[in-house]
């Protein structure tokens, strides 16, 4: 018999190939030089943990009962039989002898090899905090932690899991399913933060919620608690404490490099190899998580494929050579869809091309660089993942189906039908354009013929697009084919983010309960993902005054003055105004100011037209010392910087003044300590005058108040600014409690219904006087619930911002990263 | 892909999604470090080519940020005015790695940066 013979002389001189990990990346290394060449190397595979090759991936759908592990067995036992591959599991590879160009295990077996293929993968991080050694916290990596998890899951209780990234939220999941109760803790204000975009972060976090796991972002680990000698919770920073019966730990992977950095190989973030998968020593290869090629370390399974076809190439003498991979993400959550590839950020050289559908709950973005797709971010409906991401990957042209790209293969490849327009055309009569009210093409082609020419119009004749908008575009497609040039666009959008106008969004913020600006975006169909300068401060505005006390202030979404509570000039400098109520001030004070403006070098120091200080050019990082200064001497926040209540400007009244017909400078004083720190569309000005001279000049005021021997007259809409108007007279009242009900209850009514960065004038001009006295004064009960409304929100808004800043709050907008000093070298 | 000595100028938390934070440097110009609300980071000389307001100080929103004194949209890739604007400011390669920010010293200090001429 010949066969056995000569296969025993091969034996005798094959290449002897040694794999340190049997894990996915190994094994496919394997299957891949088997394919090119199935005699060449003599393999032995070590593997650190008991068993055969499986698809470790697949681990979160067998802790969640949707797989067994036969199930993910990738190689039986029988592939390394019928391929001659000697397998030795449960005894890790503890040394590379380079020298002798052998490995040594952990129970002493040494085995020679020519070359030498390292497959460590990766260890799950762990942070380092107390008690995370404790028994009972666990990582998710391998069989061993499923098993553990579903030890813990049989005794119920609650889970923490420590990571809401992929994997984190993946154990979640599993671990919800299985009975227990989840609470998730992730550093990042969003979750998944490197796959998905806020929006798509804040679509998911709802649904998990929905399904009873508690997710808590922005929540940094302090320790984890222990109880008998085992993990009994957490506590985060912030002092919370969250009990746990078994803690995950999921907040990332490190390459596993120690075998090959204690060997000498050049190893930085993961082993370094060229684009062969060859280490810094030619006989030893290095492949999938554990390797550092072109500055990348990879994460995800589909990389690991390239870089073994690479291999294989280059040891059977076919090089084909590995350039890097372009990488999407899928979670493996059953009934939630999301999708992410390639760079999402967006930004410039690129346009954000995004579709959402609130009713639905479906969010698509696609980001497209010159006429190639860049990146996707998809949730509710991936079923153009695949599309999407081979177009990417392939970097195909997309300008001739860019128009219809975001609405997927089936829509993009029609042909003609890539033409918004065109396909609107193509449908027929009866085809449904309105979703929630059930209005079809022929009823708004009929309603548009009978007479209307805008979106506007159709919203309120048929009711098309009057309710979630998603249909938006296609009634505007439907317009400009019926009419063509006559269209007549609608009324001015909030900005260019947006179909919906000003009153629109506010009008839906009440009705569909938004709570939070990623919500507003996805319900109202914003075609960017995170707005612009103009959009988030409105909304944060909006949401603010719809929700007070509930609605938590956005930062990033305020423009910079009242982010720092002083007024940016010129020079990058602020200038700092403490509130002097009604234009009064003492002597103590004045010299408290005299020394602030002495110590922190303001260059100017000024007396404002709304009879206050105002010092300039204090240093950002100075600003909350001299509000610690100013506080220490009784005085608080002027809000000179706000869209909120300015100043109270007063005459001295008839303590003094021969001609007085009432207290106007305690009248003054009273007001703005009621109105201090609300927050308003625009900047609001008020002033109270003795007498008819008008010396306070309210009748250029947003609320003015002149005295007069009966009473008060109450003066409303007026303006200094650019365009002087002066005030209407709203009505007038005979007692000071009166004045200060109805100057809160018109404040309260401007706060709900004017736009952003209207100020009382334009408002009452757009509006008309006659709306503003018909809220005010047709119900006898309307000022009091105004003003009860103005109450409510006041609560919540007369916290000093200088003071909790000097007490160290948000001191990262204040300080410096730190300052760098580069070394100057004398003769450089 | 650029060449030089990288500075490190801390963890990536100091900085939260959205917000930007300063590098003042002595005898050179003021940094300003971003952060998206996507979570990339980029910096750039802290003045906008206007009227050399501080960028840092601005709202950003995708890959841009309005400058707060006259509401110029500046690229934070390129450095870049976008829209109708016209002006640019230099950017600062920047990388992320291992949890933290390190800065082009080259470009910190004002020098041009030298190019690999192979890009990775």
């Amino acid at each position: 018999m010949n066969a056995p013979a000569s296969f025993d002389e091969a034996a005798t001189t094959r290449e002897r190939l040694v794999v340190i990990g049997n894990g996915m990346a190994g094994c496919r290394a394997v299957e891949e030089i088997l394919a090119r060449d199935p005699s060449r190397f003599d393999i032995t595979i070590f593997g650190a943990e008991p068993r055969v090759n499986y698809n470790r991936i697949m681990l979160s759908p067998v802790l969640a009962g949707e797989k067994r592990f036969e199930e993910i067995v990738i190689n039986p036992q029988g592939w390394y039989d019928d391929n001659g591959i000697t397998l030795v599991s449960g005894d890790p590879v503890e040394h590379i002898d380079r020298e002798n160009r052998a490995v040594v295990s952990h129970s002493g077996r040494v085995e020679p090899y020519d070359r030498l293929l390292i497959a460590t993968g990766s260890d799950p991080f762990i942070i380092p905090v107390p008690g995370s050694n404790l028994p009972g916290v666990v990582t998710f990596r391998d069989l061993d932690d499923v098993d553990k998890m579903l030890a813990a899951a049989d005794r119920g209780g609650n889970a923490v899991v420590i990571g809401g990234g992929l994997l984190g939220l993946e154990a979640a999941h599993g671990l919800c399913l299985r009975g227990m109760k989840v609470t998730v803790i992730h550093l990042m204000p969003s979750l998944m933060e490197r796959q998905l975009d806020e929006a798509a972060g804040w679509l998911l976090k709802t649904e998990l919620e929905r399904r009873g796991q508690t997710i808590l972002t922005g929540a940094d680990t302090e320790c984890v608690l222990e109880k008998d000698g085992h993990v009994a919770g957490v506590r985060l920073k912030d002092g919370r404490e969250i009990a746990a019966d078994i803690v995950v730990m999921a907040v990332g992977i490190r390459p596993a490099v120690s075998l090959a950095k204690s060997a000498g190989l050049e190893v930085e973030r993961g082993i370094v190899v060229d684009d062969h998968m060859v280490t810094s020593d030619p006989a030893i290869l290095a492949v999938g998580e554990c390797v550092q090629h072109r500055g990348t370390c990879y994460g995800l399974v589909a990389p690991l494929w390239d870089m073994c076809r690479s291999l294989a190439g280059y040891v059977t003498g076919e090089p084909s050579g590995y350039e890097g991979s372009v990488t999407s993400t899928k979670l493996k959550v059953s009934g939630i869809d999301l999708f992410s590839a390639g760079d999402f950020s967006g930004g410039d050289g690129g346009e954000d091309i995004v579709m959402r559908d609130a009713a639905r709950g479906i969010y698509k973005r696609i980001v497209v660089k010159g006429d190639r797709i860049a990146g996707a971010v998809l949730y509710g409906d991936t079923a153009d993942g695949s599309w999407y991401f081979d177009l990417l990957r392939k970097g195909e042209d997309i300008s001739d189906i860019r128009e219809a790209l975001i609405f997927g293969q089936a829509f993009a490849s029609g042909g003609a039908l890539a033409d918004p327009n065109a396909a609107v055309a193509a449908l027929s009569d009866d085809a449904e354009i309105c979703g929630c009210n059930g209005v079809s093409k022929g009823t708004v082609v009929e309603t548009i013929k009978a007479g209307a020419c805008s979106v506007d119009a159709v919203r309120s004749q048929c009711k098309a697009s009057a309710s979630c908008g998603s249909c938006t575009g296609l009634v505007e497609s439907l317009l400009a084919l019926t009419l063509g040039d006559e269209v007549q666009s609608g009324p001015k959008t909030l900005c260019k983010c947006t179909s919906f106008t000003h009153d629109d969004v506010r009008r839906l913020i009440l009705e569909k309960e938004l709570k939070a600006i990623p919500q507003v975006m996805q319900e109202l169909h914003w075609t960017t993902p995170d707005g612009c300068a103009s959009c988030r401060p409105a909304l944060n505005y909006y949401l603010l005054c719809a929700w007070p006390g509930e609605y938590v202030d956005d930062q990033k979404s305020r423009f910079v003055n009242e982010r720092l509570h002083a007024n940016i000039q010129k020079d990058g400098t602020y200038s700092v105004v403490p509130r002097m109520w009604g234009g009064l001030t003492t002597p103590d004070e004045l010299r408290a100011i005299a020394d602030a403006a002495d110590k922190y070098g303001a260059r100017t120091v000024k007396v404002t037209g709304g009879q206050r200080i105002d010092l300039f050019g204090i240093r950002k990082e100075d600003l909350p010392a001299i509000w610690a200064d100013l506080n220490a001497a009784g005085m608080v926040s002027g809000h000179a910087y706000g869209k909120a209540l300015r100043t109270v400007k007063t005459c001295v009244g008839s303590e003094w003044c021969r001609f007085g017909t009432q207290d106007s400078t305690g009248l003054g004083v009273k007001i703005e300590q009621m109105t201090w720190g609300s927050w308003m569309p625009h900047k609001f000005k008020i002033a109270v005058s003795g007498c008819p001279r008008n010396c306070a000049e309210a009748t250029i005021k947003d609320f003015g108040i002149v005295c007069v021997d009966s009473g008060y007259e109450l003066h409303v809409g007026g303006n200094g600014g650019i365009k002087v108007r002066a005030t209407d007279l709203l009505c007038k009242v005979e007692t000071e409690e009166e004045a200060l009900e109805y100057c809160a209850a018109f404040i309260q009514l401007y706060r709900e219904h004017a736009h952003y960065l209207e100020r009382t004038a334009p408002w009452i001009e757009r509006v008309g006087l006659d709306y503003v006295k018909s809220r005010m004064l047709d119900d006898p009960e309307a000022i009091r619930k105004l003003a009860a409304r103005f109450r409510i929100s006041q609560k919540y808004s007369q916290d000093d911002p200088w003071a909790q800043r000097a007490s160290g709050d948000r001191k990262d907008l204040h300080q410096h990263l730190g300052e760098f000093r580069p070394l100057v070298l004398e003769n450089a | 892909m650029m060449i030089g000595t990288w500075l490190d100028i801390g963890p990536i938390d100091q900085i939260e999604p959205g917000m930007a934070r300063t590098l003042p440097v002595r005898d050179g110009e003021e940094i300003a470090v971003f952060r998206t609300m996507t979570g990339d980071f980029y910096a750039l000389v802290n003045k906008c080519p206007h009227r050399q307001g501080p960028l840092s100080q601005g709202i950003v929103h995708g890959n841009a940020v309005t400058c707060p004194l006259h509401n110029w949209n500046i690229s934070l890739k390129t450095g870049e005015a976008l829209g109708d604007d016209e002006g640019c400011v230099p950017t600062i390669p920047l990388k992320v790695d291992a949890g933290r920010i390190f800065l082009l010293r080259d470009a910190v200090i004002g020098r041009q940066p030298p190019v690999e001429s192979k890009a990775a």
